[in-house]
């Protein structure tokens, strides 16, 4: 799209709002054009056009428009889209949030400069993501398995340990059987100094900073940059998984500092507001970020999203964890009862989903051949015994049958010994389904109606008394 | 038709306006800028028109032209479309895919169409034979589950047929009939071109008596969809629409199916890619894909042509309908449909209505869900097709009183109500039995009673029967816990759980129960509601409730669904002796053993 038009420059700025800024005057503007925009005092920040018409550009300010003025600002319209170098130099090295380098060192040699919007994957030509990775957690292994490609967003509240988690699924992150090219790419957006410097510490003492590269806008940064943040992480993924052959894992956290973002931009527009203010097109927004995961047929890489966000209040019917939901392959979600019961990590398995589980994993037999059956087992109980426990605070004990009580006390043992782990256990598959075969077996065998009989000769431990 | 010239004036995401364009018409197809990307006209005002463009318009410029086509947005209608997985305005993605690697890149133009595939064509009518709209000339072998029939497209006046290709290969473009009308003479092809906003005409309506059976005992046994009939999914994310939907694509006794992927994921496209074709139709063995047609215009594809993708579709089966062809069209989701509209809507500034959405989006949603029926179709020789639509539906937050819900509910006769509460037990599929209904019990009953089971509606009414009295019986136990109730009551919690699990819920992606057909279905039913009175009456006789609980056939009836194959439907009836006998021992105080 460069009309070699690059670097006409409009002194006529006729409106400042919010991160808007409205140039006049203009001619021969494109939608969706980058447009550096220079203050008095030289400092120049960068935007782009998000509506234009013959004579007037819209245009959003990523580094906020705080300190510009009608008077003496210039904006330069570059004629191209936004657009970030890659290179698979970048791994082991740390960026703000619009790409450019801040651990000291020079910049990079770009190896290809691609646009931070990338374009949509042809759904015809995609791989259906089939690989299992043990991530070493029980909870997400043997009851919400990951698989390269997925994007699988982790549901979180405030305070709760999902950094910590996402840290040791970095870590621990393998597929059995394979040693391939791996990088984590990780994007901090809008998180405090310290979360992002916890993540660094993590990557650096498991070795994995060589191979991984940050992206980081923090809370004090400007807010619109955070719509950009994740876009340029996602564009480096995207160059090294699909045309370096790396497997990528991607974090991006606070979506929901994203979220707001956007609703920022779309309040300063005067948009007709969608649910508690976000715009309208926030799930295909959401989309645009999410749906960049995956697998291609014929290429080698992989690239699964693993992005974080806290529910406002602890409710998944907001519409930040609600509109991801309903656009990522399924949800971790974190519960704050359990966490107060000392339970690390404390996932809430029956609200937790893997989609690609089933038809990724289980039907194509790609794991242990009892493990979709253990899963749904697993499942069934303990939503039972969740269910009897509220039961029994109003009725007693007394009032619940012999069996009502052996779900009870399987209820204890799921929490305690196959969902709490330390959080530096990593646990293979087997592991993790022989401890589910053990809290199994300490129901009556008939109660076991998911598993297939000849899973329950072969692994139902049978006891004397 | 005189081209119209105009210029762009103003653009903001996917919709552009332009001036100069007096003349040009609502619905027209134009070309937008220099790259001649592909929009539709949505709004006349002066001569402004208001465009949604079906592809990203990044870099689009005011003063950029744009040009009027002539034609309204429509589809291309012949052979070559099973099989296919187009977008939402009717390009194949396979193609665009042999032209761009992995990822879409805008302005690709490529025909709907293979141009220079040849066809088999045996024609069915004479040269000098009079015919008229909708009459079959030919017909065309399309795949080995599908003969396709060229006909004499709807639009078009009676005439004397001036000439007849012979039984021979042809390409689509290749003429294989001339029409000689009052109005002067027209080739027809193999194909025709047709609206995708105008709805096919057809001669007229039947009832709905024939249900579509689908294998999912939830649905055909107590929420049955009839041929030609409409239901709508409603669920929060996770809950189960797609996976239900993809059921119901896979195992639906109709000849032609059509799955229309409208703003959701592409890995689901994927999965029915990789999948179908390995799976095999359940009446003919043949592979599925070769009756399916996808249309894909995922999440992250350009919104308006995620609008245009459920007209795209239904014009397609109904195509097929008019060949005489049951068809069933699943689209998820329509609430995905609506927020295209609704964001296009916002971008125009018109005024909304409820949460944003524009007036009309319940006139829209009438129009399309009426796009279903089983009807007598146009022309010779005399034949009965049926378009089904299910539409899956993604409230905000799980809530059904929101605009898009509320409104198809006003449309529909089937109601499959998913739960996010069963659906966090696992319980799948997670229809909640209570809050669904259907409005095609009675019309359907003849059918069951004539092809199935003469008692099937006596059963149906027994086990749900059952599952209505737990559900008021568990608001007791939630105050009282369930030792204070009667034995009997007891015991019908026991046998509705017995249902849920053995009956009700219905794995995906067990290899014996992810289908289920009609007769099985039945017998299964059977067992329970048997159960049930032998329980009972065992209890009159003095049985004590606990033995009843410890009896070793209840795990065999539960897994039942599984453990016995789809065509070894006699192991059904010997369970059904085995637990006769068992009672019977109970009752004389005996202790049974089953075998395994
Ligand atoms: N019949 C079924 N058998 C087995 N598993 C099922 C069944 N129905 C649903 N599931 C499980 O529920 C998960 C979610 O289902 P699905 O993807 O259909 O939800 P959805 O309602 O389409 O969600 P979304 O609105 O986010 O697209 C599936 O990945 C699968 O694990
Ligand atoms: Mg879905």
């Amino acid at each position: 799209m460069s009309t070699g038009r690059s670097g006409v420059e409009y002194l006529s700025i006729q409106e400042i709002k919010g991160p808007l800024m409205v140039v006049g005057g203009v001619s021969g503007v494109g939608y969706d054009e980058l447009v550096e925009v220079e203050t008095v005092d030289g400092e120049r920040r960068l935007g782009r056009v998000i509506e234009v018409s013959e004579g007037r550009a819209v245009v959003q300010v990523f580094e906020g428009t705080q300190g510009l003025g009608i008077a003496g600002t210039k904006a330069r319209f570059l004629g191209r889209t936004m657009e970030t170098p890659v290179s698979t130099e970048m791994l082991g090295r740390v960026f703000d949030g619009l790409g450019r380098p801040i651990d000291g060192l020079p910049d990079p040699i770009a190896e290809d400069v691609l646009d931070v919007n990338g374009e949509p994957i042809n759904p015809e030509q995609r791989e259906y993501p089939s690989d299992f990775i043990q991530t070493g957690i029980s909870a997400i292994d043997g009851m919400n398995s990951l698989v390269r490609g997925q994007k699988l967003p982790i549901f979180s509240g405030a305070g709760l340990p999902h950094n910590m988690l996402a840290a040791q699924i970095a870590r621990q992150a393998t597929v059995p059987g394979k040693e391939e090219e791996f990088a984590v790419i990780f994007a901090a957006v809008g998180v405090q100094n310290d979360e992002a410097r916890y993540f660094r510490r993590s990557l650096e003492e498991s070795g994995a900073i060589k191979r991984s590269a940050l992206f980081l806008n923090l809370a004090d940064d400007p807010a619109i940059e955070r719509i950009v943040t994740p876009r340029i992480a996602l564009t480096l993924a995207e160059y090294l998984a699909f045309k370096q052959g790396y497997h990528v894992l991607v974090i991006i956290t606070d979506i929901t500092n994203y979220a707001e973002a956007l609703r920022e931009v779309s309040a300063a527009r005067e948009e007709v507001p969608g649910r508690k203010g976000y715009p309208g097109y926030m799930y295909t927004d959401l989309a645009s970020l999410y749906e960049r995961a995956g697998r291609i047929k014929g290429l080698k890489g992989s690239l699964t999203q693993m992005p974080i966000l806290s529910m406002p209040s602890d409710d998944i019917t907001h519409p930040i964890p609600d509109l991801t939901g309903y656009i990522t392959e399924g949800q971790i979600v974190l519960s704050r009862d359990l966490y107060r019961k000392g339970i690390y990590p404390p996932i809430n398995v029956l609200m937790s989903l893997s989609r690609l589980m089933g038809p990724g994993i289980i039907s194509q037999k790609k794991t242990r051949p009892d493990h979709g059956d253990v899963s749904n087992q697993l499942y069934a109980a303990y939503a039972r015994a969740v269910q009897l426990r509220s039961l029994a605070e109003i009725v007693g004990k007394s009032g619940l049958s012999e069996t009502d009580l052996k779900y009870l006390e399987f209820g204890d043992l799921f929490e305690q010994r196959f969902l709490r782990q330390g959080s530096n256990e990593n646990r293979t598959l087997d592991q993790s389904l022989e401890i589910a075969w053990d809290i199994l077996s300490s129901l009556p065998e008939t109660e076991l109606t998911k598993i297939k009989e000849e899973h329950i000769r072969k692994h139902y431990r049978k006891r004397t008394s | 038709m005189n081209t119209v010239r105009g210029k762009i004036v103003w653009v903001a995401g996917p919709a552009v306006k332009a001036d100069g364009m007096m003349g040009a018409k609502m619905y027209e197809t134009v070309y937008v800028g220099e790259e001649r990307l592909i929009g539709e006209i949505i709004k006349l005002t002066g001569d402004v028109a208001f465009i949604q463009v079906y592809e990203n318009t990044s870099g689009l410029r005011p003063g950029e032209p744009v040009e009027s086509t002539g034609s309204p947005l429509s589809v291309s209608l012949g052979p070559g479309m099973l099989g296919s997985i187009y977008d939402g305005v009717q390009r194949p993605l396979d193609a665009i895919g042999r032209i761009s690697t992995g990822f879409i890149k805008r302005g690709i133009k490529v025909d709907p169409l293979p141009r220079d595939k040849k066809w088999k064509f045996t024609p069915v009518v004479k040269k000098g034979e009079e015919v008229g709209p909708g009459d079959i000339i030919g017909e065309v072998p399309e795949t080995p589950l599908v003969v396709s029939k060229i006909m004499v497209p709807p639009n078009a006046k009676r005439g004397k047929l001036t000439y007849v290709a012979p039984e021979g290969e042809y390409t689509i473009e290749d003429t294989v009939a001339t029409l000689e009308t009052k109005e002067g003479s027209t080739d027809l092809r193999l194909y025709h071109n047709w609206p995708v906003r105008r709805a096919r005409p057809f001669s007229r309506r039947l009832d709905p008596e024939v249900p579509t059976i689908t294998g999912q005992r939830v649905l055909d046994t107590f929420f049955p969809i009839s041929k030609g009939g409409t239901a709508c999914i409603p669920g929060a994310f996770g809950t189960g629409k797609t996976v239900t939907l993809h059921q119901l694509a896979k195992w639906s006794d109709t000849r032609v199916i059509f799955h229309v992927g409208c703003g959701e994921r592409g890995n689901e496209e994927s999965e029915v890619l990789t999948e179908f074709p390995h799976l095999k139709d359940p009446a003919t063995g043949r592979p599925l894909m070769e009756r399916t047609v996808l249309i894909a215009n995922t999440s992250n594809m350009p919104v308006a042509a995620r609008e245009a993708s459920i007209y795209t579709g239904v014009t397609m089966a109904e195509y097929f309908r008019d060949m005489g062809y049951d068809v069933l069209l699943v689209a998820d989701s329509t609430s995905r449909w609506a927020e295209a509209l609704r964001e296009i809507s916002g971008r125009l500034e018109e005024m909304p209505a409820e949460e944003g959405y524009p007036s009309y989006l319940a006139s829209r949603l009438a129009e399309f869900y009426e796009r279903a029926g089983r009807v007598v179709t146009l022309g010779n020789p005399e034949r009965i097709g049926s378009v089904t639509l299910v539409g899956a539906v993604s409230p905000p937050g799980g809530d059904f009183t929101e605009p898009v819900t509320t409104h198809t509910m006003r449309f529909i006769r089937t109601f499959w109500a998913l739960d996010a509460n069963l659906a966090y037990t696992r319980h799948y599929p997670a229809i909640n039995w209570i809050t669904s209904y259907s409005g095609y019990v009675e019309t359907v009953r003849k059918w069951w009673a004539e092809n199935v089971t003469v008692d099937w509606y006596e059963q149906r009414y027994q086990a749900y029967r059952l599952l209505q009295r737990e559900a008021d019986l568990l608001e007791l136990v939630r105050l009282l816990g369930p030792e204070a109730l009667p034995d009997e009551e007891k015991l019908i919690i026991d046998v509705a759980r017995m249902i849920r699990e053995g009956f009700l819920q219905q794995s995906a992606y067990d290899e014996v129960d992810a289908y289920c057909p009609p007769l099985k279905q039945y017998k299964l039913l059977r067992l329970f509601v048997m159960f049930h009175k032998l329980a009972e009456e065992a209890l009159r006789k003095g049985v004590a409730l606990k033995d009843i609980r410890s009896l070793p056939i209840i795990s065999k009836l539960i897994r039942a669904k599984y453990e016995v194959p789809n065509d070894r439907l006699e192991l059904l009836d010997e369970l059904e002796r085995a637990m006769v006998d068992t009672f019977e021992k109970l009752a004389y105080g005996e202790k049974v053993e089953v075998k395994a």
